[in-house]
């Protein structure tokens, strides 16, 4: 097995590189930011007392919890235009990452919140403040200090499970990975460049939402 | 019908022991499938529509088709040999089969065995929705075209399509048709057997071929120096054309009919 490797056709396709590069990024931020807000509405709303929100969030919780990303992904793009909806690729998946990861983090959000000690909330209750004050200003922050380190993973896995938007035709970095080798018949070199950059991406994300949570979260709960 | 076959025939077998009389000393394949009772076609057995096993398993399409109406001018019984891409150049050259049908001209390969005529279309078109005004290359212009990725189809538009082409492209066929149905893109590059499988189904968006951007038409291979074969099975091609059952076959499993230039 001798195999002559060349790198330098890949040197040529670097702007497709950089430019699916920026799609992954900029996908799994919108859908970090946005899915993250959600879930904290979605984790409030399923704690609430009206039943019938709880059962919704319960339900939407199971539903994208217990099916494929990809699946969902092919609804959005090829099943919803049947009834009149249609989004572009890039529109699609962005909807599909965000509603993906915002399942998974009102999980997490619930648990962040139900870690926060009942004595926070009573003491809040006490001084007199609506419910909705003590759940913004007392219980969230200290929930957001205990379940960041969580939050990051998540993000870092949408970020990485968004190689499979390629499927639909979004310019990411595993498409412009699929053209480049579709057109220099290098697999090896691609993918091994592709590989990288996703890790230099993923241990990047996690290392700046690290620390911008140690300076947002200074969690007297830990 | 089966006296003017017979007269055909009768004409190839002439002219055929005319050029090569005395000189055809060494076997001959032709009398080998007369011979033997039976013609042995190589056939792909999941090409459809030209060939591709039917509700009840037998195979069906257009190569079938073809084959059958070879047999029939030999007088002879069908066998059909499912073969592959890979073994089915050898299966030739070594006997196994007598002909092999969906073979696209190349050098390469016309140094190893022999072409007749052609017998069926195979294109890449680009294919778009009625209200969609495309007539060549420059009209892709700002147009989202779906195609299969590494493909001969990607190839090929991409050497023509101008800078503001949207061209998106997907991992297989399923996709690029998906995506085409669902209205997620406005034109398709697809060869003229994956367009007749989406004409089959006569979907809402109603394709039509807007223009073609490559041509390498199907042939019969058989192996190289049998003339009286190759003679033959032209002479059944060109009957075909003449009495229009080429063109019927065309449109039972191409669903449309032959082009013009054929």
């Amino acid at each position: 097995m001798e195999h002559q490797f060349d790198f330098a056709a890949l040197l040529q396709a670097h702007a497709l590189l950089l430019s699916g590069a920026l799609a992954t990024v900029g996908l799994a931020a919108f859908a970090s930011v946005v899915g993250i807000c959600l879930s904290i509405g979605g984790a409030a709303l399923g704690r609430s007392g009206i039943k019938a929100a709880r059962q919704v969030v319960a339900g939407y919780v199971e539903l994208i919890r217990n099916t494929p990303f990809l699946v969902q992904m092919f609804f959005i793009f090829f099943g919803l235009p049947t009834l009149g909806l249609h989004l572009n690729a890039m529109q699609a998946a962005a909807l599909a990452m965000t509603i993906n990861l915002s399942a998974y983090s009102i999980e997490i959000v619930r648990a962040g919140i139900e870690a926060v000690p009942q004595g926070q909330r009573e003491a809040g209750m006490a001084l007199g403040l609506r419910p909705v004050i003590v759940f913004g200003k007392i219980v969230l922050p200290q929930a957001l200090g205990s379940m960041w380190p969580a939050l990051v993973s998540q993000v870092v896995i949408i970020l990485l499970e968004s190689a499979v938007v390629s499927q639909i035709a979004v310019r990411d970095l595993t498409y412009a990975g699929d053209v480049i080798q579709s057109r220099t018949f290098r697999p090896f070199e691609t993918y091994l460049i592709i590989t990288a950059i996703y890790l230099i991406l993923a241990v990047a994300a996690r290392r700046v939402l690290l620390l911008l949570g140690r300076r947002l979260f200074v969690s007297g709960v830990r | 019908m089966a006296a003017q076959r017979n007269c055909i025939l009768a004409l190839v077998f002439g002219l055929g022991l005319m050029a090569f009389g005395a000189s055809a000393v060494q076997a001959d394949e032709l009398d080998d499938i007369v011979k033997a009772g039976s013609l042995k076609v190589g056939i792909f057995e999941d090409f459809p529509p030209f060939s591709s096993a039917g509700a009840d398993m037998s195979l069906h399409g257009y190569d079938i088709d073809v084959a059958n109406a070879l047999a029939a001018a030999m007088k002879v019984k069908l066998d059909l040999v499912g073969i592959t891409g890979q073994n089915r150049i050898p299966y030739l050259n070594e006997h196994k089969v007598n002909i092999l049908l969906s073979v696209g001209e190349s050098a390469e390969r016309a140094k190893v065995l022999d072409f007749t005529d052609a017998y069926a279309p195979y294109y890449i078109a680009v294919l778009g929705g009625p209200s969609i005004a495309v007539k060549g290359p420059a009209d892709l212009a700002g147009k989202s075209v779906a195609v299969n990725r590494g493909t001969l189809e990607d190839t090929s538009l991409t050497a023509v399509a101008p800078p503001s082409t949207d061209i998106q492209r997907f991992n297989d066929y399923n996709g690029v048709i998906a995506a085409f149905l669902a209205q997620q893109v406005q034109l398709i590059v697809v060869s003229n057997d994956v367009g007749a499988s989406i004409l089959a189904r006569h979907p809402a968006v109603e394709p039509q071929q807007k223009f073609e951007l490559m041509s390498s038409p199907d042939h019969v291979a058989l192996n190289k120096n049998e003339p009286r074969l190759k003679a033959l099975i032209n002479g059944v091609i060109q009957q075909m054309r003449t009495d229009g059952s080429l063109n019927k076959i065309s449109i039972e499993w191409l669903k449309t009919p032959l082009p013009a230039n054929f």
